[in-house]
């Protein structure tokens, strides 16, 4: 371990390090919310002891390498195909943990016949879905989760509905498939939330330790260098433009007693 | 020596069709013979026309695929009408006359016409068309004795046909014994 | 085995299912397309008797990637198709090859370009044989004639897999796969046990990370975007690539005095095997030279057949030439190469490929 990570002669430490989380500094842009998502999985794993039973999906995207920096065997997945990889590592490794790591682009576009169809048929795997509503590694091209009016590479004028659609939100669809034991969509904005999303990430491998079907956890996160705006602003943004388009909360939660509620609809105010 | 034959069997879906190419195939593999059976596959499901061809040899076949047969065994009008002009010049064709003209049974072809719905169905159903009709393509080509065929049926049959063999052996027998 | 088991009379697909479970194969995952429908069908219900998994896939992008997956965990595993549904698979089958992993892809081949008809056809030997996939890579290619080189090629097929970490492909046509002949449904000798099989994926295979117990975790990957790194990688499949040649391997018939010898694979092999027997019959000095493997081709044994000239190559194939480049690339100019096509949807005899052979035979036309 660094010795930067070390507690000093007299220190106490409270905030370690997980050891599911490697030490390489990450190539991801400043502001990015890749780092906080891969840090809560990587915790979890530790937590629920699942990590020397996981292996991860990687799948295209910025997080590319993800395995980079999550320390668990894993395999890499051509674009899109990241749950149909995971459904063949858990059917064949059915004592495995298995989860995919998949962007808006990956899982929602190109991926997306690979992504329903893992959750449809009840896929004993975990989804954790980042939607920052753009291609980040490619230089900011338009997503399947980009909102309407958002100025993108390939949107110049902002997206337009009558051209290109509307955005596509992954969590309600999840929540309307057979298979899906849990769905839930989160946020990486502020320590509320991005606590609520860890529980989030812990019940959704809970869930699969448990074999009660395909959980799916979605992070709205922040990508300050394509949004072209500081990582303050960023989070601003995703309170006030992206929670409104996809609201926060458990679509799906089949070890819930009662009907499952919109849990976060409310807007925390600006940090 | 070549003890090469081959026939191609044709007539509505759901005249037994490939069921008769089964037959006959399982029975020349259980004579230690080389075969091949190849259905045609294709989009219709039911109600089409359905062949399959059959090859039985001494020898490693070749080609599963017949253009010109030594033989044919037509259940039906359209099976006549496609198979007919491609019969080998010395070949031989079953034809059960009970649903095909036969006025337009080629006469400088050696044909061999039997009314086999007509026998299947007095024989109790209109099901056994297909073991009539082979029962007389065993008598005009020799290729395999009857016992052996009746005896073959006991193993290719589907277990909810089973208690049908007995009909079957007696609609082979009924075939053969006509012609 | 003091008796020699019964022959059963069984379609080329069913023997692939029958050989691919024999051999080990634990996982299979598949999309339905004419003419291999079968080979799923069997699967569905066989490979869950053996506590194997079995999937229907919603495209063929997503069954090759299942396999991917599941052989990711050096568990013996595959999938089927048909020319087009093996043209999506391409992408994955390079990053098996990328990074690695062994799996074994079935491609009944039917007629094409496009949808083109669910006839037999060989126009999918460049797709098989060249890589239809991006990047440097290669595959095995094995290309049975009978029912039963369909069960004994599946034990091939995964040993091969396994002992190179890279995709196979078993490469048959319409006849191939829907034809019935008897087959003994016996491991061929030497053929790995499953156990075996298995035991060759110990060192690479995903199993979890015991950080107590080895340094790192296991990565099966194909990007690598640091310096030298992709250089390095190549390297290191080319000399697998170049390994894999010795694998190599053909059926040669009646070569050895040959005047012309016909070279040929799978269905369009077996019906001029019979027209070389016929022929020879009837006095003419003809053989016949059929590449097992396709990849790597086995151009050393067919290049062994030239001596000073006499003797002539006739390619028969149904395509519109694909292996005869192979075969002109094997020869060198050293020997007349000439080439005959069939086309999809045509009747193909052995009555049929004699006018072209004693063409050939004759010196006559020199495509």
């Amino acid at each position: 371990m660094s010795e930067l990570l070390k507690a000093r002669a007299g220190e106490k430490l409270i905030f370690d390090h997980p050891s599911v989380l490697s030490e390489a500094v990450t190539h991801y842009c400043p502001g990015c919310h890749h780092g906080i998502a891969h840090r809560l999985v990587a915790e979890v794993l530790e937590e629920l002891e699942l990590a020397s039973r996981a292996i991860m999906v990687a799948s295209v995207g910025c997080s590319v390498i993800s395995y980079d920096y999550i320390s668990v065997d894993s395999v890499e997945s051509p674009h899109g195909r990241a749950c149909a990889v995971a459904t063949g590592v858990k059917r064949a490794r059915p004592d495995t943990i298995v989860f995919t790591y998949q962007g808006d682009g990956d899982m929602g576009a190109i991926g997306l016949a690979e992504s329903l169809h893992a959750a449809a048929r009840g896929e004993h795997i975990t989804a954790v879905f980042v939607n920052n509503t753009v291609y980040g590694m490619t230089g900011g091209q338009m997503a399947p989760t980009t909102l309407l009016g958002q100025k993108t590479t390939t949107t110049p004028m902002g997206r337009r509905m009558e051209l290109e659609g509307g955005p596509v939100h992954m969590a309600e669809m999840m929540s309307q498939l057979a298979g899906v034991a849990y769905a839930e969509r989160c946020s990486l904005d502020s320590v509320r939330h991005i606590r609520a999303a860890q529980d989030a990430i812990r019940k959704a491998f809970s869930i699969q330790a448990k074999g009660l079907g395909f959980s799916f956890v979605e992070l709205l996160s922040g990508c300050p260098t394509n949004w072209h705006m500081d990582p303050v602003r960023a989070n601003t943004r995703i309170r006030e433009e992206m929670i409104p388009v996809f609201p926060l909360g458990v679509y799906k939660d089949i070890t819930a007693q009662a009907v499952p509620v919109i849990a976060d609809k409310v807007v925390e105010g600006r940090s | 020596m070549s003890a090469y034959m081959d026939v191609i069997m044709a007539g509505f879906g759901g005249q037994g069709v490939l069921l008769m190419g089964n037959v006959l195939a399982n029975c020349a593999m259980e004579r230690g013979l080389e075969v091949t059976y190849i259905p045609v596959y294709g989009a219709e499901m039911r109600g089409g026309t359905a062949n399959c061809t059959v090859v039985i040899d001494s020898e490693p076949i070749g080609s599963p695929i017949v253009h010109s047969p030594r033989s044919t065994v037509i259940l039906n009008q359209p099976s006549l009408e496609k198979f007919q002009p491609r019969l080998a010049k010395d070949g031989v064709q079953i034809i059960n006359s009970s649903l095909v003209d036969i006025a337009l049974v080629d006469t400088k072809r050696h044909s061999v016409c039997i009314p086999a719905t007509d026998i299947a169905r007095e024989l109790g159903t209109v099901k056994m068309t297909n073991m009539v009709a082979l029962g007389a393509w065993l008598k005009a080509t020799g290729i395999l004795p009857l016992k052996a065929v009746q005896d073959i049926l006991h193993k290719v049959a589907p277990q909810h046909y089973r208690k049908l063999i007995l009909a079957n052996v007696r609609a082979l027998e009924a075939g053969y014994s006509h012609s | 085995m003091s008796q020699a088991p019964e022959r059963i009379l069984i379609k080329g697909n069913e023997a692939i299912v029958r050989g691919a479970l024999d051999a080990g194969c634990r996982c299979y995952f598949g999309y339905p397309i004419t003419p291999q429908n079968e080979i799923p069908e069997a699967f569905s219900s066989m490979l869950p008797e053996q506590g194997g998994s079995f999937v229907q896939a919603e495209s063929e992008l997503a069954a090759v990637n299942m396999l991917l997956g599941a052989a990711a965990c050096g568990i013996p595993a595959m999938t089927s198709s048909s020319s087009c549904g093996i043209a999506l698979m391409q992408e994955t089958i390079s990053y098996m090859a990328g990074s690695c992993v062994p799996g074994v892809i079935v491609n009944m081949m039917r007629g094409g370009p496009g949808l083109g008809d669910i006839g037999p056809s060989q126009s999918d030997y460049f797709q098989a044989v060249k890589g239809g996939g991006n990047g440097d890579h290669r595959n095995f290619v094995l290309a049975p004639a009978t029912a039963q080189e369909c069960y004994d090629m599946m034990f091939s097929a995964f040993a091969l897999a396994f002992k190179y970490r890279n995709p196979v492909m078993v490469l048959g046509d319409a006849i191939v796969g829907q034809m019935k002949e008897p087959v003994r449904c016996v491991p061929p000798k030497h053929a790995l046990t499953p156990e075996q099989l298995m035991q060759q994926g110990e060192d690479w295979r995903l199993e979890g990370y015991d950080r107590h117990a080895v340094p790192e975790p296991r990565v099966l990957r194909s990007l690598l975007l640091k310096e030298g790194q992709l250089a390095a990688h190549n390297r290191s499949l080319h000399e697998k690539y170049s390994a894999m040649r010795q694998e190599a391997a053909a059926e040669q018939v009646f070569c050895d005095d040959a005047s012309l010898v016909v070279v040929a694979f799978g269905s369009i092999a077996r019906i001029a095997h019979s027209a070389v027997r016929h022929l020879r019959q009837a006095g003419h000095k003809v053989g016949l030279f059929r590449p097992t493997t396709l990849y790597p081709f086995p151009e050393e044994a067919l290049r062994a057949l030239i001596s000073s000239g006499k003797r002539r190559f006739l390619v028969i194939e149904q395509n519109l030439g694909q292996m005869v480049e192979d075969v002109r690339l094997a020869i060198d100019g050293q020997a007349p190469v000439s080439w005959h096509g069939i086309l999809p949807d045509l009747y193909v005899g052995a009555e049929t490929l004699r006018a072209p052979i004693l063409e050939a035979l004759e010196g006559g036309k020199h495509v």
